[in-house]
This record gives C-alpha cells, structure tokens and sequence, in this order.
C-alpha cells in the first residue's frame, strides 16, 4: 500500500518537473517561461522530497526534507521576482501577440522606480509603447 | 510485479534526466541572457530532484545535505544575477 502510494506521489512529481522543461522549450516568450517554470518545478522537487520523508523512517531526513521544501518555497518566488524585474528593465521583447503590457511608461528609467498614474508632474515617459516583439523571431 | 526501486530506476530516474537535457536546449539556444538565467535555475532545481531519487535509491540519507547547499547556491546564484543584470551599463 504504502508502495503504490510513493509511485503516485513520485509520478505526479516527476511529470510536473517533466512539464516545467517542455515549457521552457517551447514557450515563446521570456516572461510566459518564468510563468511556467517556477511554480511546476517547486510543486515537482517538493514532491520528490515528500516521498523521501515518507521513505525514510528516520526523524532528520523529515525534517531535512521539510526545510527543503520551505526554503524552496521561501526562495524561487522571490528569484523569479528579481530576475524578471532585470529583463524587464533590460529591455527583453515580449511576445508578439501580447495584448496588454500594464507597466508600459510606469517606470522611471533612470531611477527604476514606479511611479503611479496620479503624479503629473513628469509625463515626458508616459504614453509610450509596450515593447512587443515584432516577429516570432526575436523572442525564440 | 514490479518493485518500487525498479520503478525509481527504469521511469523517475529517465524522465528527470530527458527533463534536463530538454532544459539544456534552451541554456545553448536562449536568445537573451536571462533565459540562460532561469534555464540554469531550473537545472539545479531539478538536480535537487535528481539527488532525492538517488538518495532514496542508494539509501544514503547525507546526500540530501548536498540538496540543500544546492538549493542555497540556485538562489544565491539567480539574485546575483539578476542584481546584476539590472545594474549594467547598455
């Protein structure tokens, strides 16, 4: 029983960790392959890590296992945050089909801070086009 | 009727290792720098997968020490990164 169990858990585990890397394959944009890997790789290797608390009898390798899991839970968001905040300043396409870019003129590009809709006072960066890519090229 | 080690040797083990190297193409292909970035990220977190199945395999629990050091350099490594990328000059 308890076999049939750690198969389960491992296999749902491992097809999400599966499904983390054909997203990043093929997904056609910077920011929809950060969407994609973060979370589906957290869920996978906090799974794995699960079946090896239950496989163990032993008390360290459950609590090992569990500070695992929460510093991987503390930590990829907030990775994830930073680095896509760095392509976006940077300037990284986004895909062409985008619809919407909601930051677009927001930031301040010298001191990167945000700056809210109300505050009139510098409008010389607002107004300006999202950068969308032009072809599907620029973002493969 | 199979056995969970055989299970953990001929399926978890082979679909975690085509998982990297499908990441891998994306860390040769990435046409910016930070797809490179989250390419590496997500290779050392699937090392940490890779370790946990090796460790239950082997029934070595010290190996899950080197996860947690490992998961400590992935994060250390992406927030270095991106610091980084953010305060270079164009």
């Amino acid at each position: 029983m308890i076999d049939i169990i750690l198969a389960f858990i491992s296999t749902v585990g491992v097809l999400s960790i599966l499904f983390a890397s054909i997203g990043i394959m093929r997904m056609p944009d910077f920011y929809l392959r950060l969407s994609v890997t973060v979370k589906a790789s957290t869920l996978g290797v906090g799974l794995l890590l699960i079946c090896a608390a239950i496989m163990f009898p032993d008390m360290s390798v459950t609590t090992k296992a569990i500070a695992i899991i929460f510093f991987l839970i503390i930590t990829a968001p907030i990775g994830a945050h930073m680095i896509g905040r760095a392509a976006y300043f940077t300037g990284t396409p986004l895909w062409k089909g985008t619809i919407i870019d909601e930051l677009a003129g927001k930031y301040n590009k010298e001191t990167h801070e945000l700056e809210s809709d109300g505050n009139d006072t510098e409008g010389d960066n607002k107004d300006q086009a999202p950068n969308v890519a032009k072809t599907d090229e620029e973002t493969e | 009727m199979i056995t969970l080690e055989a299970y953990f040797d001929y399926v978890i083990l082979p679909i975690l290792s085509i998982s990297v190297m499908l990441v891998f193409v994306r860390l040769f292909r990435g046409p910016s720098l930070v797809d490179r970035v989250i390419a590496l990220d997500l290779i050392i977190t699937i090392g940490i997968g890779i370790i946990t199945v090796y460790s239950i395999r082997s029934n070595q629990e010290v190996f899950l020490d080197v996860a947690i050091i490992l998961a400590l350099i992935a994060f250390l490594g992406t927030v270095a990164f991106a610091y980084y990328i953010e305060k270079q000059k164009k």
